[in-house]
């Protein structure tokens, strides 16, 4: 087995878990209740699978180019969009969910639901 | 050898399936704060499918900085919607 081979494998992995939390986020996104639950769900999902994704395609790039410098720099630039986003994605939930909170949108409790199947 | 080309294209269309899910949500969605996070949760899919391109096309090194700059664009964007909503006081 060839290092390519193992490069290849590793990526595969971590492109197809971070497609996995995508996923997730996109499904917290359509089916969750209400506003803050479903900034919960995009704001951890999305940011892990960007990582995880991004992780293995800087782990790919490296293999493909044997490890020559130039390849090594493009790998640091996507590992830098990571370091980015991990910061910059929480911090974007963060502001979103204070403006509408600061705005008066009421978070869901169960009694929404209670009265929704008394109202039924 | 997996042929790696062919896996990064069903992960972009993957994606881009999942860009249209979230689009319902960025269009329909009650109010404007739904559509920010739906606009928001495209954008972070749009990053790693830009990255995607570049490797079928084999010029990653032209493709990651158009990322960064998406990256960037897309963390402004959302900021500015939140601080001007706001300062407006009212979302709904």
């Amino acid at each position: 087995m060839d290092t390519m081979t193992i490069g290849s494998i590793m990526t595969a992995i971590f492109l197809l878990l971070g497609l996995f939390f995508f996923a997730g986020g996109t499904i917290g996104l359509l089916r969750l209740p209400d506003f803050f639950c479903r900034m919960h769900a995009t704001g951890k999902g999305d940011t892990l699978a960007v990582l995880l994704s991004l992780f293995g395609l800087a782990i790919y790039n490296a293999f493909d180019g044997n490890f020559a410098l130039p390849y090594i720099l493009v790998s640091v630039k996507i590992i830098f969009i990571a370091i980015f986003w991990f910061l910059a994605g929480p911090t974007g939930t963060h502001a979103i969910s204070r403006a509408a909170f600061r705005c008066g949108v009421k978070p869901w409790t169960l009694e929404h639901q209670f009265k929704e199947v008394e109202k039924e | 050898m997996i042929d790696m080309q062919r896996f990064f294209m069903g992960v972009s269309i993957a994606l881009l399936f999942l860009v249209f899910l979230c689009l319902y949500r960025a269009i329909w969605g009650p109010f404007i704060t739904n559509r920010i996070i739906g606009v928001g949760a495209i954008g972070t899919k749009t990053l790693i499918v830009l990255l995607l391109m570049g490797f079928i096309y084999d010029r990653v090194d032209m493709f990651v900085d158009i990322s960064i700059v998406y990256a960037l664009l897309n963390f402004i964007g959302t900021l500015a919607a939140a601080k001007y909503f706001e300062m407006r006081g009212k979302v709904q």
